[in-house]
């Protein structure tokens, strides 16, 4: 019958709680005899773990690369030494990652909205809309959002900012400065892996003079943010931009945005064409 | 792992043993990534999937052995290795499969 690790893995994956199922996958050499093949670490997102790899300095390292693999939302095999030495690799470990969905957070409750939101739900994202206007930022627009928050982008990135990691991107598409700059401002005090905004070229040089304006530094606004959103395929409806854009999140989280494929923002010339 | 919950409860609610099968690595093209996860009952029944399909003959053998021995076991099946896997990948990947039973 199975015990206990197994019933608080089980009760993490029902509750929808992120969790690590740490698991020797390989034993060679000096670790033969201290740890077993298929030994377990159930690691909780606040360190809490339950059961052992069969070496208290293992487990202790072990720990700490399950919940960098939590933080990314990424399964990974481990190696190390018997008692959790780096550089080598008589045990082996596959971190097998629990994570909740990575969220998208969409700023602007416009017509591209709704397809962003459809196209970020078929990935599997738990999708937010965000708009300090009432009148636009309601669930019967976005019927499949998880959430429509109606809030200034700043104070709900204050609200909710720290909870965004390297899984999480935010898409802002009101294409008004009075909007983009505080929801970028906002974003860029997070750890979000994804941040694009949407506009023309045009629109894009004005907000950029008045995010540097407002304190931006420009080092980081070239690292991070995606202007003009989305990857250079010609799109031209809000379901195809949509599928632009989260391809661009894609190729920015497998790390092979610029310089793999064309993104607008490296991109010369006109978005729309012909 | 999530889908294969409810007919593990299912299965233990009836007093069955059920030995996991979970997806350690892939190497070239995969059809199922790590994590991937089958579970057998003891008497057979199978719920979720570790490929598309190739490989699930054979690890539902390997399970059944498991829960025999009682001793884990790392499975690969591919082509890589030497001709004498009899089981493939059509996509011509190889994949390492844990296969041990519920016991933890």
């Amino acid at each position: 019958m199975s015990g206990d690790l197994y019933r608080e893995l089980r009760s993490a994956l029902l509750g929808d709680e992120p969790v690590v199922l740490a698991t020797v996958t390989s034993v060679e050499g000096a670790a033969q005899g201290r740890t077993a093949l298929a030994a377990k670490l159930v690691v909780r997102p606040d360190g809490r773990c339950l059961g052992t790899l069969g070496d208290p300095e293992l487990d202790r390292i072990a720990t700490r690369d399950a919940l960098a693999a939590l933080d990314r939302g990424v399964m990974v095999t481990r190696h190390y030494g018997p008692h959790g030495e780096a550089r080598r690799a008589e045990v082996a470990v596959f971190m097998e990652v629990f994570a909740p969905p990575a969220r998208l957070i969409v700023f602007g409750a416009v017509d591209f909205t709704r397809a962003l939101v459809e196209v970020g739900k078929v990935l599997g994202f738990a999708v937010t809309v965000c708009d300090p206007r009432p009148v636009f930022a309601t669930k019967a627009r976005f019927p499949l959002a998880d959430e429509v928050v109606v809030e200034w982008p700043d104070r709900y990135m204050d609200r909710i900012g720290s909870e965004l990691g390297p899984r999480d991107a935010v898409c802002v598409l009101t294409h008004d400065t009075k909007f983009d700059v505080p929801a970028i401002l906002g974003t860029l005090r997070t750890r979000a892996g994804y941040l694009g905004a949407m506009g023309s070229r045009r629109t894009h040089e004005r907000r950029w003079l008045r995010l540097v304006e407002a304190g931006a530094d420009e080092a980081e606004l070239n690292e991070r943010l995606m202007s003009p959103i989305g990857l250079d395929i010609g799109a031209r409806t809000p379901e195809e931009t949509a599928v632009a854009i989260c391809a661009e999140i894609i190729a920015v989280r497998t790390g092979r945005a610029d310089g793999f494929v064309t993104t607008l923002r490296s991109a010369a010339g006109a978005i729309h064409r012909g | 792992m999530k889908e294969v919950i409810a007919d593990i409860d299912r299965w233990q609610a009836a007093g069955r043993r059920v030995a996991v099968a979970r997806v350690i690595g892939v190497e070239g093209s995969g059809p199922r990534d790590p994590g991937a996860t089958m579970a057998v009952s003891e008497d057979g029944e199978v719920a979720g999937s570790v490929s598309g399909g190739c490989v699930e003959g054979a690890v539902v053998v390997e399970a059944l052995a498991v829960l025999e021995s009682g001793t884990p076991r790392v499975c690969t099946f591919g082509y890589s290795d030497d001709e004498a896997f009899a089981v493939g990948l059509t996509c011509g990947g190889t994949v390492h499969v844990l296969v041990e039973p519920l016991d933890w």
